[in-house]
C-alpha cells in the first residue's frame, strides 16, 4: 500500500500490483497431504485405518494374482505346481475360455460366428451412441439384427432375408403414408409386413442346414457370456418402444387405456424378475396354442422384455412429466395432431431427459440376465456353477471363475455408466 | 345484443366417432377394451385347451396336502407332515426375516459409505467410491454366490475345532464360524418369568416394553428441553439424561433377572447351544446388504449434495454452529430427497431376496415356487400365488412412499 | 411513425364470440363474453391478473374448452369436431408469454415444422418462407442456431415468425413481453407494430399501454371474468367510464 496516500480519500491507481506466488506452505504436495489426509486428528486416524485396509487387501490378493498359473490341465496339477504357495489357477480360464464365452453346446468350429456378431455389434451400436459419426452407418444398425440372427443361429439365409423384407415393406408403407395420417401409416406398415411374411412363408423352404459353415444351431445350445449379451441387447432394444408406448398410455387422458397401462406396469414392477422367469420356464407355454412350440430362449426374451419395458415406461413417464406444459400448447396451437406432437416435439425432448434413467435400467437388466441360471439356462454364471465346477478337473476352483465373471460384468456395466455420464455432460452443454 | 345459446344440434354421423372430441376418446377406449378382452379370451382359450390336452385342471387343493419335505430354517413350527400352505408361510416368514435384516444392515452400510464418500479425507472418499462402483456394477447374483462360497468352502468345518491339534479356534472363545453356519452366544435370563432357557418369550416382552417406555421418556425429556428453550432461550443439556433413560432401566432389569449367555459348544460332530445363523441366511443377508448398500450410498450422497451450498452458507452467516447446521438445516432437507429412493431400495431388497433359492435358503420362492411346485407339478397355481405375495408387499411399500411424499408435499405449502 | 390506430378496419367479421361461459371446476372464469372482431382490427385486452383475459384468447384457438356459448372464427364454428379445431388452429397464430420454442430443433426447423407437417408444404418451399419471415423479424443470421442460444427478445421474435409461417389470418398474443428483460421489449413490440401496419387482425393480452395507444383500435378491460369496458384507446385512457377501469389505470400508470 505504499503508493496510496493514507491521508487522502481520492485515489487513482497508476501501477498494477504484480501477481505474487502464494507463500510456500499454501501449495505443494506436503500441503496437499496435510489438507486431504491429516487435516484433523480424527482424519489422521481414518487415513491410517484406510491404509491398513488397503494393505491387508493387497497383501492378500496381489501374491495370489501374480503367482497365478495360466497353463495346467486340472486343479490337481495346478496345486502341485504351486507347491503350497498362495496362487491362483487361472488355467481354468484359459482351458474353459470357450465354454465361458459360448456355453458348452455351441459347435466349437462355429465360434467365429458369434464372435463376428459380437464385433459387428460395436459397429452397429456406434452411431446410436455417438452422434458425431456419419449417419449412414445407421443403415448398418438397421441391418444388424438380421445379420446377427443369421450369424448366431445360422440355417437358411432366406429366413432373415424374409424378415428383413417384411420390415422394408412396412417401412416403405409407413414413409409413404405417415404425412397423411399416422394411423394409416402405422397400421398400413404392419399389414404390409404381415403380408410379405405370409406370402414369403409359403415360398421359402424352411429346411435346416445340418453341415457346413452356416449350419443351424438350436437356441438351447446357446450359452456362456454370449447368452448374457444376447439377452441384454435384445431385451433392452425390444423394451424401448414398448416402454415408450406404455408411458404414453399411462399419461393418456382416456381412463380405460390409462388403467390398462397402470395395472400392467405396477404388476410387472411389483414382482421379482425370478417369478417372471418361472412363468417363462413352467407357465408361459400353457398360454400358447397347443400346436405352437416356442423355445425357452424366446419365452425368456418375452418375459425379460416385458419386465424391462415396465421399468423403462416409468423412466420415460418421468421425462414426459418434466417437460413444460408450454411445449404441448405450442404444438397444439400450430395445429399439430396428437401423434405429430408426440413424435416431433414431445418424445424427442422427453427421451433426451430420460437417457440416464434408461441407461440405469439397461445396466440393471444386463446384470439381471444372470438370473436365467436359476431356470437352468447355461449363461456365464450357469456355466460356472454347472458344467465347470462340476467337472472333475476343476471342482473347487471358485475365486478365479467368479472373479473373472465379476470382472467381465464390471467392465461392461461400468463402461455403460461412464458413457451415460459423458452423454449427460454433453447433452447439458449442447444447444446452449 | 343477440341472444344465441348453444350451437344448433347436429345429427349424429358415423365419422363423428373419429373426428368429434366428444366421441373420439370413447371410440379409442372401446377399441382398446375390446382388444384387451380378445387377448385375454385368446390366452384363456389356449390355457383351457392345453390343460385339457394334458388332463390337468386348476385347483388349489394341493395347498392342504402334506408338503413332505423338511425345512431347516424356520421361524414357526413345521415338520414334513405339515401342509404345503404352512410350508409357504414358513417361506414367507423367512423372506420377511431376511428382507428385514438386509434392510437394516444395508441402510447402515449405505449411510456410512455415502457420508464417508463426501469425507474431506481423500483416501477414505476414494475407497468408498471404489466400493460403490464395484458393488453396483457386478450382479447381485454373483455376490450371493461368492459370499455363499466363503461360507461353505472357506470356513472350517466343526471338526476342525476338535482336539489338541485343532486348526480353527472360536472367535474370542464364544463364537464359532463354521461352514455349517455361525454360532453366537444366546442371551437368556436365569431368574426370568419363564424357564431359564433360550426362547423364553415373556422376558423379552418385558425388555421390549422397557425400550418403548425409554423411547417415550427420551421424547418427553427433549420436549421439556424445547419448552425451556422457548421460554428462556437457553436449551438445557439433555445428553446425560437421555443416556440414563435409555440404558439405566435396561441394566437394572438385566441384573435383576440374571442375564446370562449360552455359549455354543462343540458336542459330537457339531456345535450345540447358543444361536445358530445358517450359512445360506448369512450369504443372502450379507450379499443383499453390501449390494444394496452401494445404491443407498449413492442416494445418501445425492441427497446431501442436493441441499445447496447456499443453505450451509446462509445458516453459517446467521451464526449457527456447524453441528446444529447439520441437524437443523441440512438433514431435514436431505431426508426429503433420500427417503423415497431409500424405501424403493427396501422394495428391491425384498424382491431380490427371492434369489435366496440359489443358495438353498428356504424363502417363499424356494418353498412355494421351488420344492412345492416341483413336487406337486402345480406350476400355474404356485407361480400365481408367489406373484400375488410379492405384489402385496410391493403395493404396501409403494403406498408408504406415496403417504410420505404427500406428507412432505403438504409441508412445502 | 404513422399512427396505426387511424388505419381502416374492414366490415368483414373475423371472430364472433357469443354469450360464452367457462368454468374451472366450480370457479366461473369467463362470464357471458360477447365480442365481435372485424378483419384488420387490433385489439388490446388488459385487466388485473386472474381476470380471465388469457383464458379468453386461449379459448379462441381451443387450447381451453369453453362450456357454453359459441365461438366462430372465419366462419368456422368452434365445436367438438376435430376438423373444425384443426382448421381454426391453422388459421389462428399464437404467441406465448414464455415463447415455447422447441428447444431441440434449430430455429429454421422450428419455423418449418408446422408448414411441412400440417400444411404439407414441400420442405424447400417451407424453408424459403421461413427465411422470408426471419428476415422480417430481422434475425435471418440466427437460422441455424438453437433457441437456447438466443436472447429472450430474439426468441419471442422467432416465435412470432413461427406463427406467421403458417400464414395465419388472425394472431393472438398472450402477454408476449412480460417475460422479457426491459431492454428487449422494444424489439418485440416493433415487430408487432409492423405486423399491425400490414393489416393483420390481432388480439393482444398485454400491459404495454404505450403499445395500446399507438396500435390498438380498441382496448378491452376485463375484470372478474367479464368485459367491463371497451373503447377506442384515446377515449379509454383519457376518459374511462367504469370505476374499476379508473382504479386499474391509476395503478398501472401511476408510477
Amino acid at each position: 500500500m505504499s503508493d496510496t496516500h493514507s491521508q487522502s480519500v481520492a485515489f487513482v491507481r497508476t501501477e498494477d500490483v504484480p501477481p505474487a506466488p502464494p507463500p510456500a506452505n499454501a501449495t505443494g504436495p506436503v500441503k496437499w497431504i496435510k489438507d486431504n489426509l491429516f487435516a484433523t486428528p480424527a482424519n489422521s486416524v481414518l487415513t491410517v485405518i484406510a491404509l491398513l485396509v488397503i494393505y491387508m487387501v493387497l497383501s492378500g490378493t496381489l501374491p495370489w494374482v501374480f503367482n497365478g498359473i495360466w497353463d495346467s490341465p486340472s486343479l490337481a496339477v495346478c496345486r502341485e505346481m504351486l507347491n503350497g504357495e498362495s496362487g491362483a489357477c487361472f488355467a481354468v480360464l484359459t482351458e474353459r475360455w470357450n465354454q465361458l464365452l459360448f456355453g458348452f453346446k455351441y459347435p466349437s468350429d462355429l465360434y467365429w460366428r458369434p464372435a463376428l456378431a459380437f464385433a459387428l455389434l460395436f459397429v452397429a451400436a456406434a452411431p446410436v451412441l455417438f452422434f458425431d459419426l456419419p449417419r449412414k452407418i445407421l443403415i448398418f444398425t438397421g441391418l444388424y439384427p438380421f445379420i446377427a440372427y443369421y450369424l448366431i443361429w445360422g440355417g437358411s439365409i432366406f429366413t432373415p432375408l424374409l424378415a428383413l423384407a417384411g420390415f422394408v415393406a412396412g417401412g416403405y408403407v409407413y414413409q409413404r403414408f405417415v404425412k397423411g395420417s399416422f394411423a394409416v401409416g402405422f397400421f398400413g406398415a404392419i399389414a404390409a409386413a404381415v403380408l410379405v411374411w405370409t406370402i414369403g412363408g409359403f415360398i421359402i423352404p424352411s429346411s435346416e442346414i445340418t453341415e457346413g459353415a452356416m449350419q443351424s444351431v438350436q437356441s438351447r445350445d446357446l450359452g456362456g457370456f454370449m447368452l448374457n449379451m444376447m439377452l441384454g441387447v435384445t431385451c433392452v432394444s425390444l423394451s424401448l418402444p414398448i416402454g415408450i408406448a406404455l408411458a404414453l398410455g399411462r399419461q393418456s387422458s382416456m381412463p380405460i387405456i390409462k388403467y390398462i397401462c397402470v395395472v400392467f406396469i405396477e404388476f410387472i414392477r411389483g414382482v421379482p424378475l425370478i417369478t417372471l422367469l418361472f412363468v417363462a420356464s413352467v407357465m408361459l407355454s400353457y398360454f400358447f396354442p397347443p400346436e405352437a412350440t416356442v423355445d425357452l430362449f424366446l419365452r425368456v426374451v418375452i418375459m425379460i422384455t416385458i419386465f424391462s419395458a415396465a421399468y423403462i415406461a416409468e423412466v420415460v413417464r418421468g421425462g414426459l412429466a418434466a417437460l413444460p406444459k408450454g411445449q404441448y400448447e405450442a404444438a397444439d396451437s400450430l395445429g399439430l395432431d396428437y401423434t405429430q406432437a408426440m413424435r416431433l416435439i414431445i418424445l424427442p425432448q422427453a427421451l433426451k431427459i430420460s437417457i440416464p434413467g434408461i441407461v440405469n435400467v439397461s445396466v440393471g437388466l444386463f446384470k439381471d440376465t444372470t438370473l436365467v441360471s436359476v431356470i437352468s439356462m447355461f449363461d456365464m454364471v450357469g456355466m460356472i456353477r454347472g458344467p465347470i465346477l462340476a467337472s472333475t478337473e476343476w471342482n473347487g476352483v471358485y475365486w478365479e471363475l467368479f472373479a473373472f465373471a465379476a470382472l467381465l460384468f464390471f467392465i461392461v456395466c461400468y463402461g455403460i455408466s461412464q458413457y451415460s455420464q459423458w452423454l449427460e455432460r454433453r447433452l447439458a452443454t449442447d444447444h446452449k | 345484443m343477440t341472444i344465441l345459446t348453444d350451437p344448433p344440434k347436429e345429427s349424429f354421423r358415423l365419422s363423428m366417432l373419429l373426428n368429434d372430441t366428444r366421441y373420439r376418446s370413447l371410440t379409442f377406449q372401446v377399441i382398446a377394451a375390446i382388444a384387451l378382452a380378445f387377448s385375454i379370451l385368446y390366452l384363456a382359450n389356449n390355457l383351457a385347451r392345453n390343460l385339457a390336452d394334458q388332463g390337468l385342471s386348476i385347483s388349489f387343493a394341493f395347498l392342504g396336502a402334506p408338503a413332505g419335505y423338511d425345512i431347516n430354517q424356520r421361524l414357526i413350527e413345521y415338520t414334513s407332515q405339515s401342509t404345503n400352505l404352512r410350508a409357504a408361510f414358513v417361506g414367507i416368514l423367512n423372506t420377511l426375516l431376511v428382507a428385514f435384516l438386509a434392510c437394516v444392515t444395508a441402510t447402515i452400510f449405505g449411510v456410512l459409505a455415502g457420508v464417508l464418500r463426501l469425507s474431506k479425507n481423500w483416501l477414505v472418499a476414494k475407497i468408498m467410491a471404489f466400493y460403490v462402483e464395484i458393488f453396483r456394477n457386478i450382479p447381485v447374483l454373483i455376490w450371493i454366490i461368492i459370499i455363499f462360497t466363503i461360507m461353505t468352502a472357506v470356513l472350517p468345518g466343526p471338526r476342525a475345532f476338535r482336539g489338541d491339534d485343532a486348526t480353527a479356534s472360536m472367535f474370542l472363545g464364544v463364537s464359532a464360524f463354521t461352514n455349517r453356519g455361525i454360532y453366537i452366544p444366546g442371551p437368556y435370563f436365569t431368574r426370568g418369568f419363564g424357564a431359564a432357557e433360550l426362547g423364553a418369550v415373556w422376558d423379552w416382552v418385558l425388555v421390549l416394553g422397557l425400550l418403548v417406555a425409554s423411547f417415550f421418556g427420551a421424547r418427553a425429556v427433549n420436549a421439556r428441553a424445547t419448552r425451556i428453550q422457548e421460554a428462556t432461550g437457553i436449551r438445557p443439556a439433555t445428553l446425560t439424561t437421555n443416556l440414563a433413560i435409555w440404558f439405566g432401566p435396561l441394566i437394572v432389569v438385566a441384573l435383576a433377572l440374571g442375564l446370562t449367555f449360552e455359549i455354543p459348544e462343540l458336542k459330537g460332530f457339531n456345535f450345540k447351544g447358543g444361536i445358530k445363523v445358517g450359512g445360506p441366511l448369512i450369504a443372502i443377508w450379507f450379499a443383499l446388504s453390501i449390494y444394496t448398500g452401494a445404491f443407498i450410498a449413492e442416494n445418501v450422497r445425492a441427497g446431501i449434495l442436493a441441499v445447496s451450498k447456499g443453505q450451509t452458507e446462509a445458516a453459517a452467516a446467521l451464526g449457527i454452529r456447524p453441528g446444529r447446521i447439520m441437524s437443523l438445516v441440512i438433514l431435514p432437507q436431505a431426508l426429503r430427497v433420500i427417503i423415497p429412493p431409500l424405501i424403493s431400495n427396501y422394495l428391491n431388497i425384498t424382491k431380490n431376496s427371492s434369489l435366496a433359492i440359489l443358495v438353498g435358503y428356504a424363502d417363499v420362492t424356494a418353498t412355494l415356487g421351488g420344492i412345492t411346485l416341483n413336487q406337486t407339478g402345480r406350476a400355474i397355481e404356485c407361480v400365481l400365488l408367489l406373484m400375488l405375495f410379492y405384489l402385496v408387499i410391493s403395493l404396501l411399500i409403494s403406498g408408504i412412499i406415496n403417504i410420505y411424499n404427500n406428507s412432505v408435499k403438504l409441508k412445502e405449502r | 411513425m404513422a399512427d396505426t390506430a387511424q388505419m381502416q378496419v374492414s366490415d368483414e367479421v373475423a371472430i364472433t364470440i357469443q354469450n360464452m361461459n367457462k368454468w374451472y371446476g366450480t370457479f366461473h372464469v369467463l362470464r357471458n363474453i360477447d365480442l365481435t372482431v372485424n378483419r384488420g382490427e387490433r385489439i388490446v385486452v388488459c385487466g388485473p391478473s386472474g381476470s380471465g383475459k388469457s383464458t379468453l384468447i386461449r379459448c379462441i384457438n381451443a387450447l381451453e374448452e369453453h362450456q357454453q356459448g359459441s365461438i366462430e372464427v372465419d366462419g368456422t364454428l368452434l365445436s367438438s369436431d376435430l376438423k373444425n379445431i384443426d382448421k381454426i388452429r391453422s388459421e389462428v397464430g399464437m404467441c406465448f408469454q414464455h415463447f415455447n420454442l422447441f428447444p431441440h430443433l434449430s430455429i429454421l426447423d422450428n419455423l418449418t415444422l408446422a408448414p411441412i407437417w400440417v400444411r404439407k408444404t414441400p420442405k424447400k418451399e417451407a424453408e424459403e418462407v421461413a427465411m422470408h419471415y426471419l428476415e422480417k423479424v430481422k434475425i435471418p443470421d440466427q437460422a441455424n442456431k438453437f433457441p437456447g442460444q438466443l436472447s429472450g427478445g430474439q426468441q419471442q421474435r422467432v416465435a412470432i415468425a413461427r406463427s406467421l409461417c403458417m400464414k395465419p389470418r388472425i394472431m393472438l398474443f398472450d402477454e408476449p413481453t412480460s417475460a422479457l428483460d426491459p431492454e428487449m421489449i422494444k424489439e418485440v413490440l416493433d415487430t408487432m407494430i409492423e405486423l399491425a401496419e400490414e393489416g393483420m387482425t390481432m388480439i393482444c393480452v398485454t400491459h404495454e399501454m404505450g403499445f395500446a395507444r399507438q396500435v390498438a383500435n380498441r382496448v378491452i378491460f376485463m375484470d372478474a371474468g367479464q368485459i367491463v369496458e371497451q373503447n377506442e384507446p384515446e377515449e379509454f385512457f383519457n376518459n374511462p367510464k367504469s370505476e374499476r377501469t379508473q382504479l386499474f389505470l391509476s395503478q398501472i400508470l401511476g408510477h
